[in-house]
C-alpha cells in the first residue's frame, strides 16, 4: 500500500527527525528531485532504493544538509537547514554522523585518528579519554585492535566498519549510510547489516540508508523509500512494498528491466548527434 | 542543446559568453575563499571552531623547511647568473666593478620572489590542489561537512597562513643565498673581497629593496593558495581529473605570479 509522502505522521506514531516537503533539486539545467516528500521517524531505519540515477544519492546529500535546494523544505531535527546560521547549524551537525559509501576515511590519518577527529574537534576530552571512546567505537564495529593502522592497510569491510565507528562516535541521533553493502562479499554485507541493526537498537539512532541491494533493504528496513526517477514511487514497510500491486515496483523487486516506449525520432538524434527532424526537412 | 546545424556566429558567442561567465565565476569563487578563510582565522575561536596551530605548524614544515634545500640551489645559481651576465655585460662598457648594483637590486626586488613563488607554485600549489582534490573525489571534505567540521577552516586556512608566512621568508633567505653565491663569484672572477661585496650591498641596498621582494612574494602566496584550493575543490572526473587540476593549478599559478611581477615591476618604476 502506498503511503502518501509528505502526511503528517499520526498522532501514535515517533516524531520526525527529518522532514522534507517538496523537494526540488537541479543539478546544472539537469532536474534530479521533482517534488520529494517523505520523513525519518525517530528511531526507525528508513531505506532508500531505486536505479541509477534515480536521485537517491542527491536526496540523501540533501537529507545531510550538503546541497543547496532549488525550492522546498527540509527540516532535520525541527530546524529548517535553509534559515540556520553558521553556529546553529554546527550544533545541529553535532548530531549528525555518515558513513560513505567508500568510507571517506583520511588516509593521513591512523584509524584512531579518524575516529577520535570529531571528539578532539568538538569536545575539550583529554587525549586518554578520546583513545579509550574511539576503542569503544572500535569494539562496536569489531574492529579493535585494529586502531594504529593506516585506512590504505584495511580491506573494503573493514574501511566501511571504520566509516561507521567514526560516524557514531559523537553518538548522533541521526545516521547516514550510502551504499553499506556495496561491493562488499555477502557476510560482510550482512554483518554491516547486523551492525546497523544493532545502532538502532541500542542507541536509538534514526537511520537513513542508501542502497540498491535488496535482500540489505529487506533486512534492515523499517520502511523503504522507492525513488524513479526524481520521484517516489512508493513509501511504506517492506512488507508492503512486497504486495505492492504496481508494475514498476514488481520490476524492481524481481530484477525485471522496464521496457521503455522508444521515440525513433529521439533515437535517432541520439545515434546521428543531430536534430533528425531538421535534416529530414533540410 | 548544441547542434551541428547551429549558426558558426551563434556559437562562437555562446562560448565566448560561457568563457567570460567562468572568468568571472573564477574570480569571484577566489573572492569569496580569501574573504571565508579571513572569516574563519577571525571568528573561528569565537566559534568555538579555532584554526589548529599544529595544522598550520605542519604546513609549515611541509612548504617552508623541506623546500629550504631546493630554494637555496636555486637562489645560489640564480646570484652566480645573475653575476656571470652582469660582469659579461658589463664588460662591454668597462664597468665590470658595477656588477654589485644589478646583482643586489634584481635578487632582491626580482629574483628572488619570482623564483621562490615559482618553486613553491610547483611543489606546495599543486600538492595542495591534488590533495584538496582527492579529498574531495573520495567524500572526504563531504565527510568533514557533515561531521561540523569546516573544510575551509580545517584544511584551507592552515595552507594560507603557512603559504603567507613561509614564502616571504623563503624569498627572504632566497635573498641571502643569492647574493652570497654572486659575491663568491664575484670574488673569484673580480678579485673583490667577501666583506667589501658585502660593504656594498649594504651601501646598494635600502629597505625598501628588501621590501618589495618580500611584499611581492606575500601577494604570490596569495595567489598560488587560491588557485591551489580553487582547482582543488572543483575537481571533477576522478583521477584523471586530479592530475588535470594538479597541472592546472601549476600553469595558472606561475602565470599569475609572472604576470603580477611584470605589473609590479612597471608601477614600482613609474
Amino acid at each position: 500500500m502506498n503511503q502518501e509522502p509528505g502526511n503528517p505522521a499520526p498522532a501514535n506514531l515517533p516524531a520526525n527527525i527529518i522532514e522534507v516537503r517538496g523537494l526540488v533539486a537541479h543539478y546544472g539545467s539537469r532536474i534530479i528531485l521533482k517534488g520529494v516528500s517523505l520523513d525519518l521517524r525517530d528511531g526507525e531505519i528508513m531505506v532508500i532504493m531505486g536505479g541509477s540515477g534515480s536521485g537517491k544519492s542527491t536526496l540523501l546529500r540533501h537529507l545531510m544538509a550538503l546541497e543547496n535546494r532549488t525550492s522546498g523544505d527540509i527540516r532535520i531535527l525541527g530546524h529548517d537547514t535553509a534559515a540556520l546560521g553558521v553556529k546553529d547549524m554546527f550544533e545541529l551537525r553535532k548530531k549528525m554522523g555518515v558513513a560513505f559509501q567508500g568510507g571517506a576515511l583520511f588516509s593521513s590519518l591512523t584509524v584512531g585518528e579518524n575516529i577520535m577527529l570529531p571528539l578532539y574537534e568538538h569536545t575539550k576530552l583529554d587525549l586518554k579519554t578520546m583513545e579509550i571512546m574511539s576503542r569503544m567505537k572500535l569494539e562496536v564495529v569489531d574492529l579493535a585492535g585494529f586502531e594504529d593502522l593506516m585506512p590504505s592497510e584495511l580491506s573494503g569491510g573493514m574501511i566501511k566498519r571504520v566509516a561507521f565507528a567514526r560516524a557514531i562516535v559523537m553518538d548522533p541521533k541521526i545516521l547516514f549510510c550510502d551504499e553499506p553493502s556495496a561491493g562488499l562479499d555477502p557476510v560482510v554485507s550482512s554483518a554491516l547489516d547486523d551492525l546497523i541493526l544493532l545502532l538502532r537498537d541500542a542507541m536509538g539512532m534514526s537511520i537513513a540508508v542508501v542502497t540498491h541491494e535488496l535482500d540489505s533493504a529487506f533486512k534492515i528496513a523499517d520502511r523503504i523509500t522507492v525513488l524513479d526517477h526524481g520521484e517516489i514511487l512508493f513509501i511504506g514497510t517492506p512488507q508492503e512494498l512486497r504486495k505492492d500491486p504496481s508494475e514498476r515496483i514488481q520490476n524492481l523487486l524481481n530484477r525485471r528491466t522496464e521496457e521503455e516506449a522508444v521515440d525513433i525520432d529521439e533515437y535517432l538524434n541520439r545515434l546521428t548527434g543531430e536534430s533528425f527532424n531538421e535534416n529530414a526537412v533540410l | 542543446m548544441p547542434t551541428n546545424t547551429q549558426n558558426p556566429v551563434t556559437r562562437f558567442l555562446e562560448g565566448a559568453g560561457h568563457g567570460a561567465a567562468g572568468f568571472v565565476e573564477t574570480f569571484g569563487y577566489y573572492g569569496v575563499l580569501i574573504g571565508e578563510s579571513l572569516f574563519w582565522l577571525i571568528a573561528g575561536p569565537v566559534l568555538k571552531q579555532p584554526v589548529r596551530a599544529g595544522a598550520v605548524f605542519v604546513q609549515m614544515m611541509e612548504i617552508g623547511v623541506h623546500a629550504i634545500p631546493i630554494v637555496a640551489l636555486l637562489g645560489g645559481a640564480i646570484g652566480v647568473m645573475l653575476a656571470i651576465q652582469g660582469i659579461h655585460t658589463l664588460s662591454i662598457f668597462g664597468a665590470e666593478s658595477k656588477v654589485v648594483i644589478g646583482i643586489s637590486l634584481s635578487m632582491t626586488r626580482e629574483f628572488a620572489p619570482l623564483i621562490t613563488g615559482i618553486l613553491v607554485a610547483g611543489r606546495s600549489g599543486s600538492a595542495l590542489a591534488a590533495r584538496l582534490g582527492t579529498m574531495k573525489i573520495s567524500q572526504e571534505i563531504d565527510a568533514l561537512t557533515v561531521m561540523g567540521i569546516n573544510p575551509v577552516r580545517h584544511l584551507v586556512v592552515p595552507a594560507f597562513l603557512a603559504l603567507a608566512v613561509m614564502v616571504p621568508a623563503l624569498t627572504f633567505f632566497s635573498d641571502i643565498v643569492g647574493l652570497w653565491a654572486g659575491g663568491l663569484y664575484v670574488g673569484a672572477d673580480l678579485g673583490i673581497s667577501m666583506a667589501a661585496y658585502v660593504d656594498q650591498v649594504i651601501e646598494i641596498l635600502a629597505v625598501e629593496d628588501l621590501l618589495h621582494g618580500i611584499w611581492k612574494s606575500l601577494i604570490f602566496a596569495v595567489l598560488i593558495a587560491v588557485i591551489g584550493v580553487a582547482n582543488g575543490v572543483r575537481v571533477t572526473g576522478g583521477s584523471e581529473g586530479v592530475g588535470r587540476v594538479t597541472t592546472r593549478a601549476v600553469v595558472q599559478s606561475i602565470t599569475a605570479i609572472v604576470i603580477t611581477d611584470m605589473i609590479f615591476a612597471f608601477l614600482a618604476t613609474r
